[in-house]
């Protein structure tokens, strides 16, 4: 979809997300949101003179399992340097992280939409890196105290920086980029990517290619923060956009002008603001850290990790296609909902043996008791093997849709099984001879019926079917409709 | 980054007044007018000693990212105790019950 805007938007996205390990990158204190104010810390991470950093082997082996799923080049030799900034929340006076030659860079990763507002299309990834984190300084405005309170707890947790080419030209090609790279690190469980957490954070850059008569001319880049969820994002960079065309309209500034502005999302009040630029901020000094050795990573290991990285969204997408039969759609719908939906659905698929019917049942019932819930697919309580049963008992025609879903409702409520449930709504098959009894029964009560019929007027079938459901709720209109017809056709 | 070829390429180079006054604003050091003219000739000093090195003939060597070689050191995944908050904050200027206490950092 191009725009009908006199202008392009151009957006890089820069997204920070922790790692999940046990400890911190360079010393062993627990890397864990929520603690006590500084009780997680030790000389390494606060920055006490003699200590020394030793790289945490699980966090690197996280960002290569990422860096290789994102289709990135890992360049054989790789090193970390210092980065000298002051900061309250940056014990040290530098943060650890990675210049001119970072662990991976040159990839890529594949975002489509469904709805088809834009083409499939990969986004390029510049680079990949692992860095520490900062600490957290708090100030509370409304009390208007004097001082900041700094709590180090998080400082020196892994990062892994993520900083994709400026190659989305819309808010929804932004969002779709961070919604599937987002699932891809779930996939891999390399981060929980909680944003309220603050385990997952996405800076924006954006500009505009503006359409003159003079040909296409860039507006100044911004740097957009403080988006705290996707929905953020896309609102800031909407925002963002608008902000900008007017403010080439009447200012009519260019890439190059101006120095690079930075501006804060304010969710509340829906706009971005400026933000105090720290004047020598960008002087950051970087030199190779010399408390830390470089890191070897032979082509072999790269190999490995590749061959061991698992089935990934993109390729498990086309397979749910292929094995399973499902629509693309569906497809997407499943893989999206995590990997421990998918894997839900697939046993459901296997063991119906109707995986059309299980896509059906995953997207609709399950997926709106998940949401009701709140829960997580491992809280769900019922098992596939569970539900299996149930949606067997439809296809063979036991028992209708709509007592289906009671005994979906049993199940999942009272945690019952599919006997337990059917026999708690007391639920019992119909058998053969009861049911052609009923029918007789009422067919000689509504002649009329039988003479509509046969006059052609299949539909007056309705009322009959009706009547036999409300004199027993058990009788399944499938199966009652053909064995009705055959006797008003020996009538 | 400029200092830096301009030592590949064997020049001389010398800090002027105005990069010191800079460098000791990013170091966050206050120095007086008096400072500022002795750090300059010191800091020419070492860098002009240093610079000797630029007499080596380097053609062929591969620039080192670290002064020894080793490489691949790592730590594994398993948590050690952390400080107790009250030991963490004992040389904090100022702190609070649980904080270390700074002058108020407003906005980002
Ligand atoms: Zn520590």
């Amino acid at each position: 979809m191009m725009s009908d805007k006199p202008y392009k938007i151009v957006i890089g996205l820069e997204t920070h997300v922790q790692l999940l390990t046990e400890t911190k990158l360079f010393c062993r204190c627990q890397n864990r949101f929520g603690g006590p104010p500084n009780t997680q810390t030790c000389p390494v991470c606060i920055g006490l003179p003699g200590t020394l950093p030793v790289m945490n082997r699980k966090a690197f082996q996280l960002s290569l399992i990422t860096a290789i799923a994102l289709n990135c080049e890992v360049p054989k030799f790789t090193k970390w340097d210092r980065k000298s900034y002051y900061y309250p929340d940056l014990p040290k006076g530098y943060q650890i992280s990675q210049y001119d030659l970072p662990m991976s860079q040159n990839g890529w990763l594949e975002i489509s939409d469904p709805q088809g507002n834009f083409d499939s299309k990969r986004v390029g990834i510049i680079r990949a890196h692992l860095e520490e984190d900062a600490g957290k300084s708090m100030h509370d405005e409304l009390a208007g105290k004097a001082d900041s309170r700094i709590d180090l707890n998080r400082t020196g947790t892994p990062l892994l920086e993520i900083v994709s080419c400026p190659e989305m030209y819309s808010s929804l090609e932004a969002k779709t980029y961070l919604t599937e790279l987002k699932l891809l690190l779930t996939y891999l469980e390399v981060s929980d990517c909680n944003m309220q957490e603050g385990s997952l954070r996405v800076d924006a850059n954006i500009n505009l290619h503006v359409d003159t008569p003079q040909g296409k001319v860039a507006t100044p880049i911004v740097e957009v923060k403080n988006m705290n969820s996707f929905r953020a994002v896309e609102r800031a960079l909407d925002y963002e956009a608008q902000r900008q065309y007017s403010e080439w309209q009447e200012a009519g500034k260019k890439l190059g002008d101006v120095p690079k502005q930075t501006r804060g999302w304010d969710d509340g009040a829906q706009v971005t603001r400026a933000q105090r630029s720290k004047e020598e901020s960008s002087d950051y000094r970087y030199f190779p850290d010399p408390d830390l050795v470089p890191v070897i990573v032979e082509p072999e290991e790269v190999e490995q990790v590749r061959q061991s990285l698992g089935e990934l969204p993109a390729v498990l997408r086309k397979r749910l296609q292929t094995d399973y039969s499902i629509k693309p759609y569906d497809a997407n719908v499943t893989v999206n909902q995590g990997p421990k939906f998918a894997e839900y659905f697939i046993r459901l698929a296997e063991t119906s043996g109707d995986p059309q019917q299980a896509s059906n049942w995953m997207q609709q019932e399950v997926l709106r008791t998940l949401n009701e819930e709140s829960w997580a697919v491992d809280e769900f309580p019922v098992t596939p093997d569970e539900l299996s049963q149930l949606l067997q008992a439809v296809q063979k025609g036991e028992i209708d849709r709509s007592r289906a879903r009671e005994v979906f409702r049993e199940m999942t409520m009272q945690g019952n099984s599919f006997q337990q449930a059917m026999q708690s709504l007391g639920i019992e098959q119909v058998d053969q001879s009861a049911l052609l009894q009923l029918c007789e029964q009422l067919l000689t009560e509504f002649p009329q019926i039988v003479a509509d019929v046969k006059a052609g007027k299949q539909q007056a079938l309705g009322r009959i079917i009706g009547e036999a459901k409300r004199r027993n709720p058990n009788v399944n209109p499938g199966q009652f409709r053909q064995p009705c017809l055959d006797l008003i056709e020996q009538k | 980054m400029k200092s830096q070829q301009a030592w590949r390429r064997g020049k001389k180079m010398s800090l002027t007044r105005n990069e010191v006054e800079r460098v000791s604003l990013l170091a966050r050091l206050q120095l007086t007018e008096d400072d500022l003219e002795t750090m300059t000739t010191q800091l020419n000093q070492i860098v002009g000693y240093v610079e000797q090195l630029a007499q080596l003939p380097t053609d062929n060597i591969q620039p080192m990212a670290h002064g020894v070689e080793r490489f691949n050191v790592f730590a594994n995944d398993e948590r050690r105790p952390s400080l107790p908050c009250d030991e963490a904050l004992t040389n904090a200027p100022r702190r609070d019950d649980d904080c270390y206490l700074v002058p108020a950092v407003l906005g980002d």
